[in-house]
C-alpha cells in the first residue's frame, strides 16, 4: 500500500536505516558516556565505540582511520577543509578555485576567504554539468593554493572527474578538497588512489543520522589544517567539543551498510530511476538536466517546460521532491546549479529533483509517473505559454510585458 | 508555504479557464507578465454591445496565488461594465484570497491583466 | 557491562527517558531535512521551531534570540570569533578558570590582532573584584566570564559584570553550560549579550547546544552555507537532537526547585563525610552549585584515587572531561593559588538525577577505604 506522501527527496536527506537506529538506541538508554572522559569504564567504552565507527567510515572510502576527523555535518567539513588548509597554506598563495555548480556550503566559505583577502575563481561548467579540465587547467595561477570540487552534485547528480583533478592538482602542489557528501553509497571512492587530500562526508544523506560528519585529512604527503573550532583538543586539536556518540555511531554503522549492499543496491534503484526517466519522457518537451552517462542511479532532475515550478510542486504534493536545493527553496530564486548549466530562468524555474533512494518502491515510481502525467496536462491546459507553442509562437521572439 | 483555503479552491478548481476566438466579436485580451519573471496571465473578455463584461476566461502561467487571482478575478468582471472591471483593485484581490506578503505581486498582476484587457477592447473599440 | 554508580554529571547526563522518547520518531519516520517544502520537511521545521521556544523559555529569552549549535564548545567559539570577526581588534577579557573552548578560541584571536586579557580570580574561584575593575579600566570590546565553574561549581554574580561591561560598552557572553538545570538562568536578569547553552548537560543528547544572543549583536557564522540559524550557523539541522534538547529544557526547569534542594542536601551530606575524612573541599565559602564538590586528599594522586575508585564502582573525574586526557592539573585550582602538588590531589564529585543518599554513603566507604589503602602503601614505599 502506498503511503503519502511518497518520498523522493532522498538528497536532501535519508530516513536513518532502521538497522542504524537499532545501532544508536543503546548509546541512547545504557550508555552514556562522554568519551573524553579518560577515568572511568563508561568514557572508555564510548572511546571504543567512537574509534569503531571512524574503522567504518575509513572503510568506505579505503582511508586509514587516523585520517577521519569527526565534525557536526558535511557543511562543517566544508568550512573546516577549505578555511583550514586556505589559512594554513596562506604563506604559499592566496589563490582558491571551485565550480559555480558547488554546495553553498563550499561557496559560501570561499566568498568568506574572500573577504579576508583571498582571491577565487569560480568556474562555468560544461552544459552538461561537469567542469572542463582544460578549463580548470587554465584557470590554475602560481599562487593557487585550494581547489575544492564535488563529488556529486547535489542537484543533478553529475560525477566529476575527480580522479584526474587529483592528478592536476598533486603535479601542481595544490591542496584538492572534495565535497562528497552526496557520493558516498553511489560511487566507489577509493582514496589509496585517488589524490585526494580532503574529503568531507555526511551521515544523513546515507542513511545515518543528521548532526554528524566527518573530514578525511590525508597523511601522506601530510595536508595540514588550522582548527576553526577551539577548545579541549578533541580530534587531534582539529575540531574540539564534545562527541556525540550516538551519532557517530550511527554514522559508522550506516557506512558498513553502504560499503557491503552499495552493489546491489545502486543496480535496483538504477532500475527505478530510468523506469522513471523513461516514463516522465512520454511528456511532451520535458528536458533532463545534467549528464545522463556521468550520473549516480539515483537522481533525475528533470524540467517540464511551459509549466511554473512553484505550482507544479503545488500540483505534485503527494510526493515530497525538491525544486533546486533543499537549502535554497526557500527563496523563489530559480537554481544557481541549472542556470550554471545555461538552462533559462523559466526551466530552471519549472525542474524538478527526484532522487531515489533505499526504501522507495516500484509502486511508488508507477504512482509517481501516472501523477505527473495527469499534472502537467492540467497545468499545461492552463498554461498560456503551452497554448502559444501550440499555435506556433516563438516565445523567444513575443515582447512580453515585464512587471 | 501555506495557502489559505480560497487559494487552493481556485488553484484546484480555477474557474472560467479557457480561450475565446481572438477574432470573435467583443473579445479582448489582457496578457501581462513574463515566463523569465515566473507568471504570465492572459485574460479575455467578451464583452456585449452595452459595454457590459458577459464572459470572461484565462490561462495563467504561475504559482498557485497567481492561478487563484486570475480565476476570481474572471468571476468577479461577469457582469461588470468595462469600467466598473476597472474599479477592481488588488487590494480587494489580496485581501479575498488572504494572500501573504509574498504573493500580493500576484493580485498586481491580476489587476493589470484587468486593464491590459479593457485596454485592448477600447483600442478596438473606439480606436 | 557492570554500571558502576554514576558521580561524573558534570562531564555528561545520562539521557533522560522522556527526552529519549520524544527524540526517537526523529531517528524514524519523521526524518525530514527542515529546509525542504514538503510535508516531511515542514514537520521537521515545526519540531525544530518548537525547540527553540522551549529553550528559550528556559532561560527566558525570545525563541529569535536562539542560535543552535552542536554543542556547548560551539556555541563559546561562534560568540567569540564571531563577534570578533566584525570589530576592529581591541581587548578581550576572559575569566581565569574558563572551560577550554572559551580560552582557546579567546586565544585565537590575538593572532588578528586582539589583545587577551585573563581575568584573575580569589582564592575561592570568585572573578577578584580588584582585578575586575582593572580590566574595565582596559575597556574589553569582548568579555567572557562562566556563569558556574565546571570543577569547583562557584556562580559568578554574572548580573553585576554585565552591568559594568554594559556601562563600559563592551559585550558580554557567559558559558551557562553547567548551570543550566542546576540553578536558575535568566537571559534577562542577567543582563548579558550571550550566554552558551549544551544539551547534554541537562539530560538531553549529545549533539546539540545553543547561543542565546541578544540580536543587537553582530556575529559573523563560524560555519558558513546554507543560511540555517539566520545564517549565523549554518548546516542540516540535527532535528532529532533539537527536539530533545527542547524537552530536556523544559523538564529541567520543571524539575529545578526540587532538585536544586535535594541535590543540595545530598551535597552538605558529602561535605561533611568528606570533611571528616579529612579532606579539603574546593571553593567551599563560595556560591556554589548544588551538585559539585571538587575535593583533595592529602597526600594523595587525584588521577591514581580516581582509577581505583573506577574498579571498586564509582564513577567521578579528576577534573574536567576533556582535559582528562592530559595530566596537568586542573588550570581552576591554580588559578584560584592552589599549589600544583595540592592540585594534582583533586577529585570531583558531581551528583544528578539519579544520586542518592545511600551511593553517597557507599562512596565515601570506598574513598576511605581505597585512601587508607593509598596511604598504607606509600608508607611502605617510605
Amino acid at each position: 500500500m502506498l503511503k503519502f506522501p511518497i518520498y523522493l527527496d532522498y538528497s536532501a536527506t535519508t530516513p536513518v536505516d532502521p538497522r542504524v537506529a537499532a545501532k544508536m538506541i543503546p548509546w541512547l538508554t545504557e550508555h552514556f558516556g562522554n568519551p573524553a572522559s579518560r577515568s572511568h569504564a563508561y568514557g572508555w567504552e564510548a572511546e571504543k565505540a567512537v574509534e569503531e565507527a571512524r574503522e567504518q567510515v575509513a572503510a568506505l572510502v579505503n582511508a586509514d582511520p587516523k585520517e577521519i576527523i569527526w565534525t557536526s555535518g558535511a557543511t562543517e567539513s566544508n568550512n573546516l577543509a577549505i578555511k583550514g588548509a586556505a589559512q594554513f597554506y596562506k604563506g604559499k598563495g592566496k589563490h582558491i578555485i571551485t565550480l559555480k555548480t558547488e554546495h553553498k556550503a563550499v561557496l559560501d566559505t570561499v566568498r568568506e576567504l574572500e573577504r579576508q583577502g583571498f582571491e577565487a575563481t569560480y568556474l562555468d561548467v560544461q552544459e552538461n554539468g561537469l567542469v572542463d579540465l582544460q578549463v580548470l587547467k587554465a584557470a590554475i595561477r602560481p599562487d593557487t593554493i585550494v581547489i575544492s570540487v564535488m563529488y556529486v552534485n547535489n542537484e543533478v547528480g553529475v560525477i566529476q572527474p575527480i580522479a584526474e583533478i587529483g592528478e592536476l592538482c598533486r603535479e601542481k602542489g595544490i591542496v584538492f578538497h572534495v565535497d562528497a557528501a552526496q557520493a558516498t553509497g553511489k560511487v566507489e571512492i577509493d582514496l589509496a588512489t585517488l589524490k585526494v587530500d580532503l574529503m568531507s562526508f555526511s551521515a544523513h544523506k546515507t542513511y545515518g543520522p543528521k548532526g554528524i560528519g566527518a573530514l578525511y585529512v590525508r597523511r601522506k604527503p601530510r595536508v595540514r589544517l588550522e582548527a576553526q573550532m577551539h577548545g579541549g583538543g578533541h580530534e587531534r586539536g582539529l575540531r574540539s567539543g564534545t562527541l556525540a556518540t550516538h551519532q557517530i555511531i550511527g554514522m559508522g554503522e550506516a557506512f558498513r551498510i553502504a560499503r557491503e549492499e552499495m552493489a546491489a543496491e545502486n543496480g535496483r534503484i538504477r532500475a527505478l530511476r530510468d523506469k522513471l526517466l523513461k516514463g516522465l519522457q512520454d511528456i511532451e518537451a520535458t528536458y533532463v538536466n545534467g549528464d545522463v552517462e556521468q550520473r549516480v542511479p539515483h537522481n533525475l532532475n528533470i524540467s517540464f517546460a511551459y509549466v511554473e515550478g512553484e505550482s507544479l510542486i503545488m500540483a505534485i504534493k503527494d510526493v515530497a521532491v525538491s525544486s533546486g536545493s533543499a537549502c535554497t527553496s526557500a527563496s523563489l530564486e530559480p537554481s544557481y546549479v541549472l542556470r550554471a548549466l545555461g538552462r533559462n530562468d523559466e526551466l530552471a524555474h519549472s525542474s524538478i529533483r527526484f532522487t531515489i533512494g533505499r526504501f522507495t518502491t516500484e509502486e511508488e515510481i508507477d504512482y509517481t509517473i501516472a501523477l505527473l502525467h495527469r499534472k502537467i496536462g492540467k497545468l499545461r491546459e492552463l498554461s498560456p505559454l503551452w497554448e502559444m507553442v501550440q499555435e506556433g509562437v516563438d516565445l523567444d521572439t513575443v515582447q512580453w510585458a515585464a512587471h | 508555504m501555506a495557502y489559505s483555503e480560497k487559494v487552493l479552491d481556485h488553484y484546484e478548481n480555477p474557474r472560467n479557464v479557457g480561450s475565446f476566438a481572438k477574432e470573435e466579436e467583443g473579445v479582448a485580451t489582457g496578457m501581462v507578465g513574463a515566463p523569465a519573471c515566473g507568471d504570465v496571465m492572459k485574460l479575455q473578455i467578451k464583452v456585449g454591445k452595452d459595454g457590459v463584461i458577459e464572459d470572461a476566461k484565462f490561462k495563467t502561467y504561475g504559482c498557485g496565488s497567481a492561478i487563484a487571482s486570475s480565476s476570481l478575478v474572471t468571476e468577479w468582471v461577469k457582469g461588470k461594465t468595462i469600467d466598473q472591471a476597472l474599479e477592481i483593485k488588488n487590494t480587494q484581490i489580496a485581501e479575498e484570497l488572504a494572500l501573504p506578503p509574498v504573493k500580493i505581486h500576484c493580485s498586481i498582476l491580476a489587476e493589470d491583466a484587468i486593464k491590459a484587457a479593457v485596454a485592448d477592447y477600447k483600442k478596438k473599440h473606439e480606436g | 557491562m557492570f554500571a558502576p554508580v554514576y558521580l561524573d554529571w558534570n562531564a555528561t547526563a545520562p539521557l533522560d527517558a522522556t527526552v529519549r522518547e520524544a527524540m526517537l520518531p526523529w531517528l524514524g519516520t519523521r526524518f525530514g531535512n527542515a529546509s525542504s517544502r514538503h510535508e516531511y520537511g515542514r514537520q521537521a521545521r515545526a519540531a525544530v521551531d518548537e525547540a527553540r521556544a522551549r529553550v528559550a523559555a528556559a532561560v527566558g529569552a525570545h525563541a529569535s534570540e536562539v542560535v543552535f549549535t552542536s554543542g556547548g564548545s560551539e556555541a563559546n567559539n561562534l560568540f567569540l570569533k564571531g563577534a570578533a570577526a566584525l570589530r576592529k581588534p581591541a581587548v578581550v577579557a576572559v575569566s581565569a578558570i574558563e572551560h577550554p573552548c572559551v580560552r582557546e578560541p579567546a586565544r585565537q584571536l590575538r593572532r588578528q590582532g586582539w589583545t587577551l586579557r585573563e581575568i584573575a580570580v580569589d582564592g575561592e574561584g570568585r572573578i577578584d573584584a580588584a582585578d575586575w575593575q582593572r580590566t574595565l579600566a582596559e575597556r574589553p570590546a569582548l568579555v567572557s566570564a562562566m556563569l558556574a565553574n565546571n570543577e569547583t561549581g562557584v556562580l559568578q554574580d554574572i548580573a553585576a559584570l554585565a552591568a559594568d561591561v554594559r556601562r563600559s560598552g563592551g559585550w558580554l557572553h557567559s558559558d551557562a553550560v553547567q548551570a543550566l538545570g542546576k540553578v536558575a538562568v535568566d537571559f534577562r536578569a542577567l543582563g548579558v549579550h550571550a550566554l552558551s547553552l549544551s544539551a547534554h548537560k541537562i539530560g538531553g543528547p549529545l549533539g546539540a547546544g545553543a547561543l542565546v544572543v541578544d540580536k543587537r549583536v553582530e556575529l559573523a557564522p563560524l560555519i558558513a552555507g546554507g543560511g540555517q540559524e539566520r545564517g549565523l550557523r549554518s548546516g542540516t539541522e540535527n532535528v532529532a537532537a533539537i527536539v530533545g534538547f527542547g524537552v530536556a529544557c523544559e523538564l529541567a526547569v520543571a524539575r529545578l526547585a526540587d532538585e536544586q534542594s535535594r541535590l543540595a542536601a545530598l551535597r552538605d551530606e558529602l561535605q561533611e563525610a568528606l570533611g571528616a575524612l579529612g579532606a579539603t573541599v574546593f571553593s567551599a565559602a563560595a556560591a556554589r552549585l548544588p551538585n559539585t564538590v571538587f575535593f583533595a586528599l592529602d597526600g594523595i594522586d587525584g588521577e591514581t584515587l580516581v582509577g581505583r575508585l573506577d574498579r571498586a564502582g564509582f564513577a567521578c573525574a579528576s577534573g574536567s572531561a576533556c582535559s582528562s586526557a592530559n595530566p596537568e592539573p586542573s588550570h581552576t585550582l591554580l588559578a584560584m593559588g592552589v599549589a600544583p602538588e595540592r592540585a594534582r590531589g583533586a577529585l570531583r564529585v558531581s551528583l544528578g538525577r539519579d544520586s542518592s543518599a545511600a551511593e553517597l554513603r557507599r562512596f565515601v566507604e570506598t574513598l576511605a577505604a581505597q585512601a587508607q589503602e593509598l596511604r598504607n602503601l606509600a608508607a611502605l614505599a617510605a
